[in-house]
């Protein structure tokens, strides 16, 4: 049974497995340095369907079949869907899976989804309530520029430094029993906001959040930064990576070499003219469903703390003048 | 020859003042197009903007400037010839042509064309 650990720390006796991930990508993506991790890459942003946000459905469902075959298991094995997206009404997800005949709870935690549905998927599981569950989350660029910034039908001019959403679908099939590494503890973010009002500098609204849960997670665990391979934040972009690492040198913890960011990894920043790097929920979610676990098979990686990071953006709120409360949530992962 | 040149340059200044604006500022594109609109309006209005329209033509005339020149012409024009009633018909009737033109090229292009990622 799970087993809180000091303030925000939860600790999993059963420790839930990940038997398996899947990751479907967009063009873009699939020209980046992890193209070779990905199931597939989609060409066609309309992925065949009529529409962006369509699209977007469609790449989540196939994310998840692609990943419950790669477990062996069956959708009826799965005892309920954890997923989000970007977009009013997690339209992505509940689309996606509305012919899964399979019970579904939709999440929304901007960026950080992939991390917050793995974190309640492991306690399910560790609980008993579940056997198998199935976390997902996407993103697509058009249908996110759509909801947050301008319709593409619109033509409006990009800002040179906004971050670039990732078209993308991950999903990771959570098990009680089976082959592959384990989720043995779990440290939901508080929600911070550190006053940062720029929309367009997300990288920056969400570092204190990845700061603060790191820093309580370290705590809590009594561990330190060495005891990890890898600390993985989503998708704070470059300028967000540069200051995390100031937060966190500012709370006496080095991240050393052992930082990275999916948002990062995901494009090759100067060659794909992405300046901060990607962002949105598919950028995590598709990074930790393919190269990170493959990182796990090949037995690179022996314990990362995996924290996706969110910024709880609202576009109504941020035209009212509102800043940008951040979030993230850490999962412990070990081989 | 000399046209197209004097063209080219001024309507690549103004459009260079909208890019500086995008990437020094943090003002957003609408808000910058509907600047530009109201600057054309106060340049017309004081008489700088029609030196501008005879020295560079359409270099101009085409940007968003240009029609806020429009609307301030059309609006003077309007309030000589009926007085006060003028401020609400006049900017609109000058700008008709552009405004239809949008509305209708503007349905043309969206219902035959896709909205694409620019590769």
């Amino acid at each position: 049974m799970a087993k809180r650990l000091g303030q925000q720390t939860i600790v999993l006796d059963k420790q839930p497995i990940v038997l398996a991930g899947a990751a479907i990508v967009g063009r873009k993506e699939g020209d980046g340095p992890l193209a070779k991790y990905f199931d597939e890459v989609v060409d066609d942003e309309y992925a065949g369907e009529k529409t962006f946000e369509a699209a977007e459905s469609r790449l989540m469902r196939d994310a998840f079949i692609k990943a419950l075959e790669k477990s062996g298991k069956a959708a009826k094995d799965i005892n309920v869907i954890l997923s989000g997206d970007l977009l009013n009404q997690c339209t992505a997800a509940s689309y996606a899976f509305r012919d899964s005949d399979t019970p579904y709870l939709g999440l929304f935690g901007a960026c950080s989804t992939m991390s917050e549905s793995m974190l309640i998927g492991s306690i399910l599981i560790d609980s008993g309530a579940a056997d198998y569950v199935a976390c997902a989350a996407s993103s697509h660029f058009c249908s996110a520029e759509r909801q947050f910034r301008f319709p593409l039908e619109y033509g409006s001019q990009r800002t040179p430094t906004a971050q670039w959403t990732v078209t993308g679908a991950g999903t990771v099939i959570l098990g009680k029993d089976g082959q592959g590494p384990r989720i043995t503890c779990v440290t939901p973010g508080k929600i911070i906001d550190e006053g940062i009002k720029d929309a367009n500098n997300m990288g920056a609204a969400m570092s204190p959040a990845a700061c603060d849960t790191i820093v309580q997670h370290l705590q809590d665990t009594g561990r330190s930064v060495d005891d990890y391979d890898l600390i993985l934040t989503g998708d704070l972009g470059s300028f967000g990576s540069a200051m995390l690492r100031e937060l966190t040198v500012r709370n006496h913890i080095d991240l050393k070499s052992k930082h990275n960011d999916c948002g990062m990894m995901i494009f090759d920043l100067a060659r794909q003219g992405v300046d901060c790097g990607g962002s949105g929920c598919g950028c995590s979610a598709a990074v930790f469903s393919a190269y990170i676990l493959e990182q796990f098979r090949l037995g690179l990686l022996k314990r990362i703390l995996f924290i996706a990071t969110g910024a709880l953006l609202s576009p109504t709120r941020t035209q009212q003048g509102e800043t940008i409360p951040g979030i993230a949530h850490a999962v412990c992962v070990e081989a | 020859m000399i046209d197209l040149s004097k063209a080219f340059l001024l309507g690549g200044v103004i459009c260079v003042i909208g890019q500086l604006l995008i990437d020094l500022t943090k003002l957003t594109p609408a808000r910058i197009m509907v600047l530009f609109v109201v600057c054309g309006v106060v340049l017309g209005l004081l008489g700088i903007y029609p030196c501008l329209v005879d020295w560079g033509g359409a270099g101009a005339t085409v940007p968003l400037t240009g029609f806020g020149n429009v609307l301030a012409k059309g609006v003077m024009k309007d309030v000589d010839e009926f007085g006060f009633l003028g401020v609400f018909t006049g900017g609109v009737k000058a700008a008709a042509a552009g405004i239809t033109a949008a509305v209708t090229f503007g349905y043309i292009i969206a219902i035959t064309s896709k909205a694409r990622i620019k590769k």
